[in-house]
């Protein structure tokens, strides 16, 4: 009996620190999306945007021998696809999500091309706070490993909350987000502010690549990403382009897509498949269950729904 | 030699041409300090424009723009406000998910990097106390009524201390005691002296009541500016024509079978947003008689016709045509004869990209003469349908092929009404029919809808104005929340009685 309630607690705790391991990307990539969308455009190439991340700070990383020039790196790649999308989608009749695709496929391609040599090395990964070392057991220890990137972006969540409220810029994005109009009438120059939105947002994107080859899985390869990119902005709706609703919103993703593996590891061999595709399940289901044909989403930035 | 600050505004000879039309050809305009200046003229006659010129949207091609007697050239809105100049569009301008006070503060032109909203609310509600209008602050503005949205607009033009005031037709969206009160005020404005006021109209009542001065504008030419005290409104439209406008009156015959032919019962229609808009709505429309329904837009009006003309789901209720269930269907609509003009026909009752041709037979593409072993279209047929058409309802287009997008909005108007009364007619639904059209064509079309009424017609007119209401239909009646609260006869009508029902006391 004991023993059980030890093992559920494991689980539990396991599930847990899978959620943050997992769901950092998630978070980075959706505040990301989140800051973009709210200035009126969809970035959908931030899947792409991720993997470039994820090879140039594994492989600035690996060059200078530091984790965080490599998050840095990533960030930069991310502002430059960041700037090139907004760059493509301020042009008449270019259409945000026909670009996003673009650049999705095109970020992915590169990085597959660009990281070859990347497959080998070993770059300096990132460092963690061992926030289990009250425990003797090494699976609490090992799941409450937390990544000092997933401390900044839970911090970053209500910080970008407070920006859209409270900051003059802030404002301005969410006003060029609502209405293109509104903001022409009041001087602001839209398509300046869309680009800063989408580089920031890029940039975020990039730095959640990075903790994908710097920190979790680790390593460079093809496979790194699972489509978290693509997820994210899934996540940004099911989160009402709220960045603290986004924290909540990686966490419970990351908390689907851990419950797998975890399951795997104390020895449940059914449906290992079906668990892997949690989150696309998750995905669809709100998905569903937070669209109508009849009603508008509140929350949407009133630009978003504008298709040229 | 003009003693320099007599004027808050001048415009002299703005010169504005857009390829190879010209829009303003050697304007000028003097607003005179603390007075309210209408400038009149039809659409198309370079109102927007010429104000678009001093606001800074476009850059004039010549002339001169003086403000309280110095020369600046004004490069972009921003720096008009900076001038001192303020504008109220007719598209409203404030934010919809935002709140009022999120509205207001935005409009600042100086804002902190760190706003302190208790600050802020506190320096609103004192400066705002001061002015006409009041608000609640913290409700979104998506939830406010047109009017106070109006009034809104006006407000932050207001609280940003602007010395000449400009708005663009700002009663379009008011009801008539609305429009009374928002027009009232900013008067007295003026005649404190702390404001001129320049307002973009074609309503000559507004002009007679309230402006102190009038510049008539015609197909980008400047008409002429009187002092409204010596000038009646026949001389006012002769300016605004060009020529002697003679109003045919609309021949009405005295109708005799009354047969029920539109019923609708308790009708219930939700919006966008799953909110009800028309609540349990229930009205007849006979043989020979127009219906008339008036109020302030977003009462409802739109999802009703939208319900009629088959583009929105009902939830509850029921709709008849000839006595028989009326879903919308395309075969409920050719079997009851049931024909409907909705509004902004170019956005709802057309294809935009499609030719005129094709557009012209949306309602019988699929039935003799136009298809070929009823499988295949007849091209042959469609055009020659088409150009028949163009020439009797003398529709402006160099052909039967162009994208009916191309047309101008009088024309698209006239290109759907001659698909519409093509056929024999029973029932017609027409919405906002005359919106934005000339004097002339507004006649026309008024002729129209009356001859279907005189052939024995059911016509249920939905409009936001009500001098069109009043001048068509046989009954009258006023939606407002979603409900029809007043009914009367145009012969026994009270303005000031169906003003109170549109305001929804």
């Amino acid at each position: 009996m004991n023993e059980t309630e030890f093992s559920l607690l494991n689980i539990l705790i396991a599930v847990i620190g899978g959620a943050i391991r997992v769901g950092t990307p998630f978070l980075f990539v959706s505040l990301g999306e989140c800051l973009t969308e709210r200035s009126g455009r969809i970035n959908l190439g931030l899947e792409g945007t991720l993997m470039m991340g994820a090879m140039t700070g594994y492989g600035a990383s690996y060059l200078s021998g530091s984790p965080w020039l490599g998050v840095m790196a990533a960030g930069m790649t991310g502002v430059i696809l960041g700037g090139v999308h907004a760059l493509l989608c301020q042009q008449q009749k270019v259409n945000d999500i026909a670009v996003g695709i673009a650049l999705m496929l095109l970020g992915t391609g590169l990085a597959f091309f660009l990281g070859k040599p990347l497959i080998q090395p070993t770059a300096a990964h990132l460092p963690a706070l061992h926030l289990g070392s009250w425990s003797d057991s090494p699976v609490i220890q090992a799941a409450l490993d937390i990544n000092v990137l997933f401390v900044m972006g839970a911090l970053l969540a209500p910080a970008m909350a407070w920006f859209f409220r409270y900051s003059r810029w802030g404002l301005y994005v969410r006003t060029v987000g609502e209405s293109a109009d509104a903001a022409r009438a009041m001087g602001l120059n839209v398509n300046r502010v869309r680009m800063y939105s989408t580089m920031a947002g890029g940039f975020l994107a990039g730095v959640g690549g990075s903790f994908l080859s710097l920190y979790y899985p680790g390593g460079w390869s093809e496979g790194l990403s699972s489509g978290q990119g693509l997820m994210a902005v899934a996540l940004v709706i099911f989160a009402r382009w709220n960045p603290v609703y986004c924290l909540y919103a990686s966490l419970l993703f990351g908390a689907a897509a851990t419950l797998g593996p975890t399951l795997q590891s104390i020895g449940m061999t059914w449906g290992y498949y079906l668990f892997h595709a949690a989150p696309y399940v998750l995905t669809l289901i709100i998905m569903i269950t937070t669209s109508s044909s009849t009603r508008l989403l509140s929350g949407m930035p009133g630009q978003l729904s504008n298709v040229k | 030699m003009t003693i320099p600050d007599k004027y808050a505004l001048e415009a002299l000879h703005i010169n504005k041409r857009f390829g190879a039309l010209i829009a303003l050809n050697d304007v000028s305009l003097h607003l005179e300090k603390s007075t309210f200046h209408a400038l009149l003229g039809e659409n198309g006659a370079g109102k927007s424009t010429l104000v678009k010129c001093i606001m800074g949207y476009y850059a004039p091609d010549s002339g001169e723009l003086m403000i309280e007697g110095k020369q600046h050239d004004i490069s972009n809105p921003r720096h008009a406000h900076q001038l001192g100049l303020g504008m109220v569009y007719q598209h409203f301008t404030l934010i919809p998910n935002m709140t009022v006070m999120e509205n207001l503060v935005l409009s600042r032109p100086h804002l902190p990097i760190k706003i302190d909203w208790r600050a802020e609310r506190k320096s609103l509600q004192e400066r705002i106390a001061q002015l006409p209008f009041q608000f609640q602050l913290d409700i979104p503005v998506s939830r406010m009524a047109a009017g106070e949205k109006q009034k809104l607009e006006i407000t932050k033009q207001l609280l940003l201390n602007s010395k000449i005031l400009i708005l663009d037709e700002p009663t379009s969206v008011l009801t008539p005691v609305e429009a009374d009160e928002v027009l009232g005020k900013l008067h007295a404005l003026t005649q404190e002296g702390a404001l001129s006021v320049l307002i973009i109209t074609h309503k000559f009542r507004e002009v007679m009541t309230f402006a102190d001065e009038v510049t008539v504008l015609r197909k980008g030419n400047c008409v002429g500016t009187a002092t409204v005290k010596n000038v009646d409104t026949q001389q006012l439209a002769k300016m605004m024509v060009g020529t002697e406008f003679v109003k045919k009156t609309l021949h009405r015959q005295p109708s005799l079978a009354q047969e029920a032919r539109l019923e609708i019962h308790n009708l219930k229609v939700n919006d966008d947003t799953q909110a009800q808009a028309v609540n349990n709505l229930s009205l007849t429309v006979h043989s020979g008689e127009i219906v008339g329904i008036a109020g302030v837009s977003g009462n409802g009006q739109r999802e009703l016709v939208e319900a009629l003309s088959g583009q929105r789901c009902t939830s509850g209720g029921e709709i008849r045509a000839h006595k028989q269930p009326y879903q919308g269907r395309r075969e409920d609509m050719r079997k009851s004869h049931f024909y409907c003009l909705p509004e902004e026909p170019l956005r709802n009752a057309c294809v935009p990209a499609m030719s005129i041709a094709e557009n012209m037979v949306f309602r019988n593409f699929d039935h003799l003469p136009f298809t070929r072993y009823r499988w295949l279209l007849d091209r042959r047929a469609m055009l020659h349908h088409a150009r028949e058409l163009i020439s009797q309802y003398k529709i402006r287009t160099p052909g039967p092929h162009v994208p009916i997008a191309t047309l101008s909005g009088g024309n698209v108007q006239r290109a759907v009404l001659a698909r519409e009364l093509e056929n024999e007619v029973d029932i017609l639904v027409v919405a906002n029919p005359c919106f934005g059209l000339d004097f002339s064509a507004v006649a026309e079309i008024h002729d129209k809808i009356m001859q279907v009424r005189n052939r024995g017609g059911a016509v249920l007119l939905v409009s936001e104005d009500l001098d069109e209401i009043l001048e068509l239909s046989d009954r009258l009646m006023v939606m407002s929340g979603g409900k029809l609260v007043y009914e009367t006869i145009p012969a026994q009508a009270d303005l000031a009685t169906i003003g109170r029902y549109m305001a929804g006391q």
